[in-house]
């Protein structure tokens, strides 16, 4: 039959073609993923080797020196716990109050609802810049300056957060919410009980956007955190780097690699969960 | 469990029969009960929206009219209305003009870059003739969940002029490289090039999203009315994927018209303010008490992305 060369032709065409793809993704890759292994792999090497011209690919000599200084040095533990601290707080505290929110512009009718979930959009394109100053200056008024609550408060709740979990609430039936109503359940108990169990996808994809964003969070740390026993790892990491000699390499690898490290753990145990959640959120 | 609806039932309007003043009574209570069942459920947000968030915003706009500076904080009888000024100072501040400009190139070479870097790596990895995905997608997006800091610190490393992997690859084919970031041409260039590194795998993960829902049916018809591939790209993909495309294109122009964390941990802004940026040049602003000014700045922004965000709102309106 006619089809048979034709379909042996195509077959090798895709072969070519599934060769091609795999070569230039696979280059592609290597320049995404192969800093971060030669970030790795250079933080292990002693400081001469760092700097030696050519470069040796895998190290030579395999040292934690680089580690051993730098936390002597720097109180990684206690910026460790910071960072963990304020995330979690963040995390929490977005989980609930914005989807206490989203739940009732999904679900509830009250006046004033419609003009609550406009300034909640509206607040989404307000650039960080615009409120980074009075924010500074509320905060500090508070007296909160290089504390915790400084931290964190600023960031317990979100207009994204209220988005998300709004557009998720929607696609709830009423008639669940109804009948636990008819049960004679109080609103709060229906909320607690029966709607958020379901949310579970949404608020596994909120709660890690945001954990990522507070841990990797750079500015409003770095303004507010002004002694070092309130630094975040990513303020402690860039302080230290400023301040260091450029050529001092290994020390900060080695920093990159402990600021990297739980966050590159969490995404590899999470990251089905986390970019199905990324795909359906951007989209909606 | 079940008494309990009946015990409510005889106090509910039961239709035509049931006196007026008593069910309007109780459907007046009942609408009070639900108002406030939501403004209770609003409160704690609300109350935490409008201190950190909404408040901020107001008395931003009322600052960018203002002198306020640092030193006034203890003192706000010092601080004078002055109307546009910190607007007019603005556009004559050659800084201010410069940082724009880097601003506008960074947003105007990086976002079509970060976009077709994405399309193609979304596209080559939906095609079905690739293996081995998951593991593109997760090492592709690896640099979007890393803190900015660590990554300055890679690419600081690797950008070295001397030490640096990508100078001594260029040895390698006998070429001198340049001195990237310390370089007045070059440091803009670099820091477009990491962002779109940054930022090409979440871009990816939206686009993949958008092609799975693309029909493959219309592909196969495509492939029987004997389109090639690239036909098939330009004429179904392409058009299907628009929306989602703007999607991407808004979101990363809002990012990348911010620019901050960039310049701040790699150049801090230099050399010769070639990679300061608008949200640099008001921070620093900031750092050097002129709040009012830095706040009239901060509503330029504002209004740069809103009018991005229009144009976008305008593309997507008219699709359909």
């Amino acid at each position: 039959m006619a089809t048979t060369p034709t379909a042996r032709g195509l077959r090798q065409r895709d072969r070519v073609a599934r060769t091609v793809l795999h070569v230039v993704l696979g280059l592609g890759l290597l320049a995404v993923v192969g800093p971060f292994v030669w970030m790795a792999l250079s933080s292990v090497k002693p400081e001469a080797e760092i700097r030696e011209v050519p470069p040796t690919w895998w190290p030579e000599t395999v040292t934690l020196d680089n580690f051993r200084e730098l936390f002597s040095r720097l109180d990684f533990p206690l910026y460790f716990f910071n960072s963990a601290l304020v995330a979690t707080a963040v995390t929490v505290g977005n989980l609930f109050f914005c989807s206490l929110l989203g739940y009732a512009l999904a679900k509830l009718r009250y006046p004033g609802k419609r003009l609550l979930f406009l300034v909640v959009l509206g607040m989404l394109m307000v650039p960080g810049m615009v409120t980074f100053v009075p924010q500074f200056v509320l905060v500090s008024n508070m007296g909160l300056t290089n504390t915790y609550a400084g931290l964190i408060l600023p960031f317990l709740a979100g207009p994204f957060g209220v988005f998300l979990m709004r557009q998720f609430l929607q696609s709830i039936p009423d008639d669940l919410i109804e009948a636990a109503r008819v049960d004679g359940a109080g609103e709060f108990r229906i909320f607690w009980r029966v709607v958020l169990p379901l949310c579970r996808p949404a608020l596994a994809t909120l709660g890690i956007l945001t954990f990522l964003a507070s841990w990797n969070n750079f500015l409003w740390p770095l303004v507010v955190a002004t002694t070092e026993d309130k630094y975040t790892l990513p303020v402690a990491l860039a302080l230290y780097s400023v301040g260091q000699n450029r050529t001092d390499f290994g020390l900060l690898l080695a920093g990159a690699v402990v600021v990297v490290l739980p966050v590159l753990v969490v995404f590899l145990f999470l990251q089905r969960h986390f970019l199905r959640g990324i795909a359906t959120t951007g989209l909606k | 469990m079940a008494s309990a609806p009946t015990a409510t039932a005889p106090a509910r309007p039961t239709g035509a029969t049931a006196p007026d003043r008593p069910a309007g009574a109780v459907r007046r209570r009942q609408r009070l009960r639900r108002a406030l069942t939501g403004w209770a459920f609003s409160t704690p947000f609300a109350v935490l929206f409008l201190v950190f968030m909404a408040v901020p915003v107001v008395v931003s706009l009322v600052m960018s009219f203002t002198d306020l500076r640092s030193t006034d904080l203890r003192n706000p009888l010092a601080v004078n209305f002055v109307g546009l000024d910190n607007y007019a100072r603005l556009f004559g501040d050659d800084l201010f003009l410069r940082s724009s400009v880097n601003t506008l190139v960074f947003v105007a070479v990086g976002v079509p870059l970060t976009i077709v870097l994405a399309l193609a790596a979304a596209v080559a990895l939906n095609s079905g003739l690739v293996r081995f995905r998951a593991l593109f997608r997760v090492g592709f997006y690896l640099p979007v969940v890393t803190s900015i800091v660590a990554i300055a610190v890679v690419w600081r490393f690797l950008l070295d002029p001397e030490v640096g992997l990508v100078n001594n690859l260029l040895r390698l084919v006998g070429v001198d490289g340049p001195s990237w970031l310390f370089d007045p041409k070059l440091a803009l260039p670099s820091l477009i090039v990491m962002a779109a590194w940054r930022n090409l795998g979440f871009l990816m993960v939206i686009f993949l999203a958008g092609l799975q829902t693309v029909p493959a049916e219309l592909y196969e018809a495509a492939t029987l009315d004997g389109a090639t591939r690239w036909q098939q790209f330009r004429r179904l993909t392409l058009p299907l994927l628009r929306p989602t495309l703007l999607f991407g294109g808004v979101v990363t122009g809002i990012g990348y018209l911010q620019l901050f964390e960039e310049p701040f941990v790699m150049t801090q802004g230099g050399p010769l303010s070639s990679t300061l940026s608008v949200s640099y040049h008001i921070y620093n602003q900031f750092g050097f008490g002129n709040y009012g000014y830095a706040a009239a700045g901060s509503y330029v922004l504002f209004v740069a992305i809103v009018g991005l965000s229009l144009v976008q709102f305008r593309l997507l309106g008219s699709r359909d």
